[in-house]
């Protein structure tokens, strides 16, 4: 189910480092992991019944993904065990398991922007970027997902980077929303 | 002295997809800059979504939607209407003063649902309270009608639950009364799974209100002590906005304790955030994915009516079924029961998208025929090409051919057809459209999404998806067809949840429909829509080709030979079919087969 990868970054400082080092592989990052950002979390659901998927989401929404040190400080700090937060983490395709680029490309691939040939734009953002679905820049830029639906399905085909939508694309329109970010990036 | 002149954006979404956020803020600098008189504000989605952006103008005379409006273009209008105070007659798409070209869209709808949608700033509650907003719930309060009450005048309306099973509301409701319990859950599903519809976005975003409204009127019905909205987390502007409204819902005490007055009917609502699973949109998924699990569903009974959320009586609805309740209460079940057909009472939204000129969402009684809301609302096919099918009920459903354009859209009339109602997404498909090609493209996207815990489900959906690839890449045996159904049949009996029972629909319906497609695919090695590309030939039309050599240089193979000013020619043996010729050749030498 994890193809689908997808979720909602928020830009902070531990995200920015983490995005800095090359992740095309599962590379751990370099820089150690603030644990101690968690600790709001974590005093705000513990000990509430259903709190495991909010907890892994607000973990993700710190680090971009959730790194196997969280896993095990949740698993020391409240009665979550680590076998379940595992198998609820790669049940839903939201989370991930590695980290991230600072921006996410997400290519709509659901039936209105398929029928209107959505491959077109995957093909030109991959080539653009040389990565493959699922991978991330060399420069820790971009990591490039495709999604089931956005919701725009009248301005298909569409893509989402990060939280802003875009319609009516073509492959060189994508290419071009794209390169912008990147250039404002470099400055 | 201040202007009655209003400007009002269109933020949803759909506008904001099309830069409709850079005109809001382009005008609001203009407003400032020029000290211009006018209300600058906001609404959402109003169903053009091919018109986006759009920018209403409420003058005097009347109100002007203006049609895809861009910076340039909004100050266009910003100096000619309101500077000048003539309206600019060429971008107006819709008003009731002259003629427009986008009238039919707007004939035969009946806005229930979508009342308020792309009206009122769904930031604010004193705009959907100015529109009757809160009344039905104040209505019950006010003249104390019981709680029974309410479920019959539910029961009378005829509403079915309109996330896609079709099940009497009002039924559901009296079933999850009956049950006694100190704690209740009322849900409402928000999950949106089918990819091609988004008609619940749009409810949420332009107008949450009136789904929390549905919810507190269910509570009351049911006696539920908590609610929860299960959004899908890829709709951040409906949570946005749906927490907004639960904040300003709280603070006019319509949430909270002895609401409105009434003693010991304790009622607030939490949103819970799917984390992107389309089988948590089934209802024991979903909760089990609300308490934290895996969201894998289980075996009913016991139904969520009598034991759901923490083991707790619970109901559960879609999004524009609670939509549909205040406007129920206020004007009877008699009165909503006047549209629809016998058994599919009251009115529909659906999301019509892929080839169609007109793609947005319209709302009309249910019976209205396929053909009527593709050629009429939605303006027909875009290009003019011609009109192959229509894919209704996303994974679950399937493809009604041309021929049958004519069926009533009721749950009774889809379902003949061998698709379903679904939630109300409508794709319209093209002759460039492959009917095997999208019945791979659900059978991918089911085959992902089953979670696994059927061996057919999980396993079979699996193999069904590898012979469709071997027919789409050419290498089709005699006898798949056939194959494809059995296992269809297999999955279908011995799934345990409407995933795996439905996931074969896409499947069966081509077949039934498009059989002579999958014998192209399977006997000539051809794909008539020429979207499979291992099936392709490319070959030059020697006429037509002029030597030019652009696509000797863009082949990535370097299969075209060829001198300058002479005949090209592509070795097939070398042809990769990526079709990058096809694209290049200025003079459509390039032909494909
Ligand atoms: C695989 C699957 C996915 C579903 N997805 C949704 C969905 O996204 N939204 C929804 O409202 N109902 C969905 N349903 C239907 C729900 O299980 C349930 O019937 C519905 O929410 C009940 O509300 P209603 O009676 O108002 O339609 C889905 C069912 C299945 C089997
Ligand atoms: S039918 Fe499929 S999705 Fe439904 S419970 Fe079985 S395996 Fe899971
Ligand atoms: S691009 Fe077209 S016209 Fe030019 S050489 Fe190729 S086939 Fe001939
Ligand atoms: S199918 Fe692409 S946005 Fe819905």
């Amino acid at each position: 189910m994890n193809l689908h990868n997808f979720t909602r970054l928020k830009p902070n400082d531990s995200l920015m480092r983490i995005a800095r080092t090359p992740v095309k592989q599962a590379v751990r990052p370099q820089v150690p992991i603030d644990l101690s950002l968690m600790d709001p979390l974590i005093s705000k659901y513990k000990g509430r019944k259903g709190n495991l998927i909010p907890l892994l989401q607000g973990t993700q929404d710190l680090y971009g993904y959730i790194p196997r040190e969280a896993f095990e400080k949740l698993a020391a700090e409240t009665d979550l065990k680590l076998s379940e937060m595992y198998g609820v983490a790669t049940f839903y395709s939201q989370f991930r398991l590695r980290p991230v680029g600072k921006h996410i490309i997400k290519v709509c691939h659901g039936t209105a922007c398929h029928v209107q040939n959505a491959n077109a734009i995957s093909d030109a953002l991959r080539e653009a970027l040389k990565i493959e679905d699922g991978e991330t820049t060399e420069d820790g830029l971009f990591t490039l997902e495709s999604v089931a639906c956005l919701g725009c399905c009248s301005l298909a085909p569409a893509m989402m980077v990060d939280d802003e939508a875009f319609g009516k694309l073509t492959g060189n329109e994508a290419v071009r929303i794209v390169k912008n970010i990147k250039i404002k990036e470099n400055k | 002295m201040h202007s009655s002149t209003k400007v009002i954006v269109g933020l949803g979404s759909c506008g904001m997809a099309a830069g409709a956020k850079k005109v809001y803020d382009k005008i609001a600098a203009l407003k400032q800059v020029e000290n211009l008189d006018f209300e600058l504000k906001k609404t959402s989605c109003v169903g053009m979504c091919y018109r986006e952006p759009l920018v209403e103008i409420i003058d005097e005379s009347g109100s002007y939607l203006y049609g895809e409006i861009d910076e340039n273009r909004a100050m266009e209008i910003i100096e000619k209407h309101i500077h000048q105070k003539s309206p600019v007659r060429d971008y107006v798409v819709y008003t009731d003063l002259f003629e427009t070209p986008d009238r039919s869209f707007t004939d035969g709808q009946v806005k229930i649902v979508l009342r308020n949608c792309g009206y009122i700033d769904p930031e604010s509650i004193e705009e959907y309270e100015s529109r009757n907003g809160y009344r039905a719930i104040k209505k019950i309060a006010g003249s104390g009608i019981s709680r029974l009450d309410v479920i019959q005048t539910v029961i009378e309306s005829g509403l079915r639950g309109r996330g896609g099973g079709g099940f009497p509301t009002g039924l559901k409701w009296k079933f999850t009364n009956n049950n006694k319990s100190d704690e209740k859950y009322i849900i409402c599903n928000a999950d949106e799974g089918d990819p091609g519809a988004f008609m619940d976005r749009s409810v949420l975003e332009g107008d949450p209100h009136s789904v929390i409204e549905g919810m507190i009127i269910g509570a009351y019905a049911i006696e539920a002590t908590s609610g929860v909205i299960y959004c899908r987390a890829e709709y951040p502007l409906a949570i946005k906005r749906l927490n907004i409204a639960l904040e300003q819902a709280r603070k006019k005490g319509y949430l909270g304790t002895n609401i409105l007055g009434i003693t010991g009917f304790n009622f607030d609502i939490v949103i819970k955030e799917g984390a992107g699973a389309f089988v948590c949109g089934e209802e024991t998924a979903l909760i089990a994915s609300v308490e934290g699990l895996r969201g894998m569903p289980r075996k009913r009974p016991p139904f969520p009516a009598a034991s759901g959320l923490w083991k707790k009586p619970t109901n559960i609805n879609n999004v524009e079924t609670f939509a549909n309740i205040p406007w129920i209460i206020l004007h009877g079940g008699a009165e909503y029961a006047k549209y629809g057909t016998e058994k599919s009472k009251g009115t529909k939204v659906f999301a019509l998208a892929g080839k169609i000129k007109r793609s947005g969402l319209v709302e009309v009684p249910m019976g209205m025929t396929i053909r009527d809301i593709i050629f009429k609302l939605g303006g027909g096919i875009k290009g003019d090409k011609k009109f192959k099918a229509v894919q209704m009920g996303g994974p679950s459903g399937g493809c009604i051919p041309e021929y049958l354009v004519d069926t009533k859209i009721d749950y009774d009339s889809v379902n003949a057809t061998g698709a379903i109602m679904g939630s109300g997404g409508m794709v319209v498909m093209d002759e460039s459209t492959c009917m095997v090609d999208m019945a791979k493209f659900f059978l991918d996207f089911t085959q992902k999404e089953s979670c696994g815990k059927c061996t057919f489900c999980r396993i079979g959906t699996k193999r069904m998806l590898e012979i469709l690839e071997r027919i789409t890449q050419g290498k089709g045996e005699e006898g798949d067809i056939q194959r494809l159904e059995e296992l269809s049949f297999q999955i279908k009996e011995s799934s345990l949840c409407g995933l795996g029972q439905t996931a074969p629909n896409p499947v069966l319906t081509t077949i039934r429909y498009f059989r002579d497609e999958y014998e192209a695919h399977i006997i000539h090695k051809k794909c008539p829509a020429k979207v499979c590309k291992p099936l392709l030939t490319y070959t030059i039309d020697p006429e037509k080709c002029t030597g030019c050599t652009v696509c000797a240089k863009s082949c990535p193979t370097g299969a075209i030979d060829g001198a300058r000013k002479q005949v090209h020619f592509i070795r097939q043996e070398a042809c990769i079919k990526c079709g990058i010729c096809y694209t290049k050749c200025k003079f459509d030498a390039i032909i494909v087969e």
